[in-house]
């Protein structure tokens, strides 16, 4: 018996070409005759348009062409939004490949020139001339929405894009009857995703054949072609969209943007191949952003910490135009999730979508989970803290007992499993939390502040049943594909409508493959990104590639087994029924040594000389499968941190991670998978933010001027598991792709008002900047050990929050 | 026609001579005249490290020198370090470690780590973390790349 290769670590199938230099992003293909599209982006946050004049551009050296809103109208449709909540009031406002009239964001498309190449179309771009007239601008969401803001769309009074509400159980009651209420104010800043790969695009006309192929840094090709069709009028059928490598997602390549509609026009109007790439400045400006809630939330429970309801009242930002996806985020994707793994009969969440003058919001790893963890943990501090009791044991009174098949929660929907108390057991054991706090306490006298941070959270995910999809607005399904070819040499490829893009499925794919049919891993290939050569699928977001697309792989290789199993009978005269599979030989019981495998079977499946009656040649099948319900992974996290009260500076020194994806089909990638999570979060709460003027002018606008993780800020992440199957799906898996941003903001955020309880800090905006904590610090009062403060100073002193409205 | 000015330069052990403008910068010319699509742009402000090669035995973003910069200079790019198909330790160590996921920054980072065991043959995690300030990655959280520095290092001590 072989070690089984499901659950084995081995290394990526992938990475050869990648450590190597030869894999081939959009930006590194080049096309015979290609010429090159830079996009003239508006400097306004809002601002009419009276007047553009290209002439200049148009005669500048190796320029093709110059195209203004007015040259895309009635040519290029808008770009539409896909998820319409009902019941919410959407308003699906017109959202124009290039702005014409007006600018509603810096960043919005007001001219694209074309030229031979890149540096000559950039050049030209300075030789537009725009007579802009500035309007009002306005950021803050919650602000937005108020009394005389100033308005982003004639069909959107009061810049309100959505409301939308979800209840379950009778939440005023439960606040009325309620021994202990807290309440907070949480600004989940606005963040920009900054996959290390920008935005690209190539556009590849042929007038001949009325044919489009776009080479497009996106998530889901499928998707992408679905709604090219639509934006250009180009037939689907003659579409074709290749997702080359792609440079990570993190959410900012779902969206079909307005950048490769444009290139494709231009494609269609030159009849020569066009290329866009995305400068890092133009990326942070006109690439989706994430979060930016204005979120006032509440807790009600009882006198022993026993949580009774949840509600809240959220102001989300949806930036100037609603992104393909951008209001099932804060809906969806959050409200839904305000049971977290935590027993609460009684939950409301009212959530407002506003148009704001900033870039759109679309999903970022997590989207609407990250923030509904954040507030949930929030809150289930400050019960601890109103009712006197330790931030662990609070959230043991409330954690939902385990089970193995569904668990309905007040909200409407349906857990699938979960052990959430045995992953917090475990997370306590690896930190040594009772150390850490009788060692805290001796720090505290010496004036050390470290703190302890606890995020238990259960996240929706591997998105899922298209019916549902479609009771919730969604404009598309939810399935997955795969078909699966061995061909007459025993070798196999696996075509699946999902697009990874550095999640590792061209190895765990490759896993499931070789585990469900007993061939070897490196005789798989998995080809992923072709609209032209795999089935349609959905795409890879919302952790979702292994759950449904690797459910639809398995699911295929059990048909062929199926098949090979009656043809191996047929081979060995014998009958099917006795026909025994194991590690890729079909035998009669009993007589291993008398075997077919796999590879004899696929062998006489194609050339088809001497098959059984009524069995079609070839070994080929497909699975179209659609998931029964969404998957619910857990778990818990530990953050400890230092902050010096000096200076304000917080060290992350240790971080602990227990998480629950049911069984791993490669452990290596989904520890890989919770490491780069864990740091994304920890950006959210240590350093990230976009932060705008009063103007709108993005401040944040580079890699100088916003903070994403670096190697030397970041301890190892630590990182175990416990394993508790879903019963929804034949692989038992779940998504792990974001729980590790799902937890660690939280668990970080929660660990330095930890350590910062002492010196009665008590709330703090993010991220949690040393300027900011230090500024709290002082104006707490703090002003060194034993001056001032005494050891356990804890209470009610609030610094008023600094909120950004 | 803007003016240019003739260089060659010497990229993985191949010598090149081109006309290039006096403001195309080294990864453009590398990238769109030679063709070695393996070296990365991931910003504008020489952040991030994706466009990382070394010159004349350096490292440097090559998004923040001119081509014309180069000329007379040996360049190696990550086309250049496997040898006859041959992984180097710190490729290897990538491989072997799950140091990379979308690999788009893994160029930049493969070549700074191999010049900072080069420097340090024995660097601590710390060391390293110190030594990748400058290359960013979105994907790992670094710790797989910490894990395959120390890994490669402690192959080439051993070998």
């Amino acid at each position: 018996m072989t070690t089984r290769i499901f659950g084995s670590g081995i290394r990526r199938r992938e990475d050869p070409r990648l450590i190597t230099g030869q894999a081939s992003y959009t930006d590194d293909i080049k096309l015979t005759g290609m010429v090159h599209a830079a996009i003239l982006r508006s400097p306004h946050a809002h601002a009419r348009i009276n007047g553009i004049n290209t002439d200049a551009a148009k005669s500048a050296a190796g320029v093709l062409a110059v195209y203004t809103g007015a040259d895309i109208e009635g040519v290029l449709n808008p770009i539409p939004c896909a998820w319409a909540i009902p019941d919410s009031d959407l308003k699906a406002v017109a959202y124009p490949a290039i702005a014409s009239g007006v600018v509603r964001y810096v960043g919005d498309a007001v001219a694209v020139v074309v030229a031979q190449n890149r540096y000559q179309a950039e050049d030209a771009l300075e030789l537009i001339e725009v007579d802009y007239e500035p309007l009002p601008a306005i950021i803050n969401p919650e602000a937005a929405l108020g009394d005389g803001a100033p308005q982003l769309h004639e069909d959107a009074p009061n810049n309100q894009a959505f409301h939308w509400v979800a209840a379950g159980g009778d939440t005023d009651a439960a606040f009325a009857d309620a021994a202990v209420t807290v309440s907070e104010t949480i600004r989940q800043q606005k963040l920009i995703p900054n996959p290390m790969e920008t935005r690209s695009a190539i556009a590849s006309w042929s007038p001949a054949m009325g044919e489009l192929t776009l080479w497009n840094t996106t998530q889901n090709p499928h998707i992408a072609r679905f709604v090219t069709c639509l934006v250009t009028g180009v037939a689907e059928h003659k579409i074709r969209v290749i997702a080359p490598e792609v440079g990570g997602g993190f959410g900012a390549k779902i969206a079909v943007y307005p950048w490769e509609m444009i290139t494709a026009f231009c494609s269609m109007q030159l009849g020569v191949p066009v290329k866009w790439t995305e400068t890092r400045t133009e990326n942070y400006l006109a690439t989706t952003h994430g979060r930016d809630h204005v979120e006032y939330v509440e807790m009600a429970a009882n006198a022993d910490g026993k949580v009774t309801a949840v509600r809240s009242v959220v102001y989300a930002g949806m930036g100037a135009y609603l992104s393909t996806a951008a209001p099932g985020i804060p809906t969806i994707l959050h409200g839904l999730m305000y049971s977290g793994p935590y027993d609460i009969a009684n939950i409301k969440a009212d959530v407002y979508g506003v148009f704001t003058n900033s870039t759109p919001v679309e999903a970022y790893r997590g989207a609407g989970r990250p923030e509904a963890t954040f507030l949930l943990e929030r809150l289930m501090d400050k019960v601890g803290d109103a009712v006197g009791i330790d931030s662990v044991e609070v959230r043991r009174r409330n954690l939902i007992e385990p089970f193995d098949n569904n668990r309905d929660v007040a909200i409407g929907i349906t857990y699938d499993s979960g052990n959430y108390s045995n992953a917090l057991d475990q997370l306590l054991g690896h930190i040594g939390y009772d150390r850490f706090r009788h060692d805290q306490e001796h720090e505290r006298e010496h004036g050390t502040f470290r703190g302890v941070g606890i995020a238990c959270y259960c996240e929706i995910c591997g998105l899922g049943p298209s019916q549902v999809a479609g009771a919730v607005g969604f404009g598309g399904g939810l399935w997955e594909s795969a078909t699966v070819r061995i061909y007459a040499t025993g070798k196999v490829n696996v075509f699946i409508g999902t697009s990874p893009h550095g999640q590792g499925e061209e190895t765990t794919f490759a896993q499931i493959v070789a585990d469900e049919i007993g061939v070897d891993v490196d005789d798989v290939e998995v080809i992923h990104g072709d609209t032209d050569t795999t089935p349609m699928g959905w795409g890879t977001y919302g952790s979702r590639t292994t759950v449904v697309g690797g459910a639809a792989v398995a699911l295929t290789m059990r048909k062929l087994r199926d098949k090979a199993r009656v043809i191996a009978a047929h081979l060995l005269e014998a009958d099917e029924a006795d026909i025994e599979y194991a590690d890729g030989q079909f035998f009669v019981r009993g007589a291993p040594d008398r075997a077919q495998s796999i590879q004899d079977i696929a062998l006489q499946a194609n050339v088809a000389w001497n098959l059984p009656e009524g069995i079609e040649p070839g070994m080929e099948a497909s699975t179209y499968y659609d998931p029964p319900n969404f998957s619910y992974p857990f778990g818990a996290h530990a953050a400890i941190v230092s902050v010096d009260p000096d200076n304000g500076h917080i060290t992350l020194d240790r971080y602990v991670a227990v998480d629950d994806c049911g069984p791993q089909i490669n452990p290596m990638v989904v520890e890989g998978q919770v490491h780069g999570g864990v740091v994304q979060g920890a950006g959210q709460a240590l350093w990230e933010g976009a932060v705008y003027d009063d103007n709108g002018q993005l401040l944040t606008g580079s890699m100088m001027d916003y903070a994403i993780p670096r190697a030397h800020l970041v301890p190892d992440i630590e990182v175990h598991s416990t394993v508790t199957p879903s019963p929804h799906n034949p692989l038992g898996v779940k998504g792990i792709g974001e729980t590790g941003t799902i937890a660690s903001t939280a668990a970080i955020y929660s660990a330095v008002m930890d350590a910062l309880k002492p010196i009665g800090v008590t709330s703090l905006d993010m991220p949690l900047t040393p300027e900011r904590v230090w500024t709290a610090i002082q104006a707490a009062g703090y002003t060194g050990n034993g001056h001032g403060h005494s050891h356990g100073h804890d209470h009610g002193h609030d610094h008023g929050h600094g909120h950004n409205h | 026609m803007p003016n240019t000015v003739p260089i060659t330069v010497n990229v993985n052990g191949r010598s090149h001579s081109a006309d290039v403008e006096p403001r195309t910068l080294l990864v453009h010319f590398l990238r769109e005249t030679l063709n070695l699509t393996g070296t990365k742009i991931g910003c504008d402000t020489s952040q991030c490290g994706a466009c990382v090669v070394k010159m004349n035995g350096v490292t440097v973003k090559s998004c923040t020198a001119f081509a014309v910069q180069a000329d007379g200079a040996d360049v190696t790019t990550i086309e250049g370090l496997a040898q006859d198909g041959n992984l180097t330790a710190v490729q290897e160590a990538f491989w072997d470690h799950h140091g990379l996921q979308c690999g788009y920054c893994t160029a930049g980072m493969i070549i700074s780590v191999t010049e900072i065991i080069e420097r340090n043959p024995n660097p601590s995690a710390e060391e390293v973390r110190a030594g990748l300030e400058g290359n960013m990655c979105r994907c790992t959280g670094y710790n797989n790349i910490v894990k395959a520095a120390l890994a490669a290092a402690a192959a080439q001590q051993g070998g």
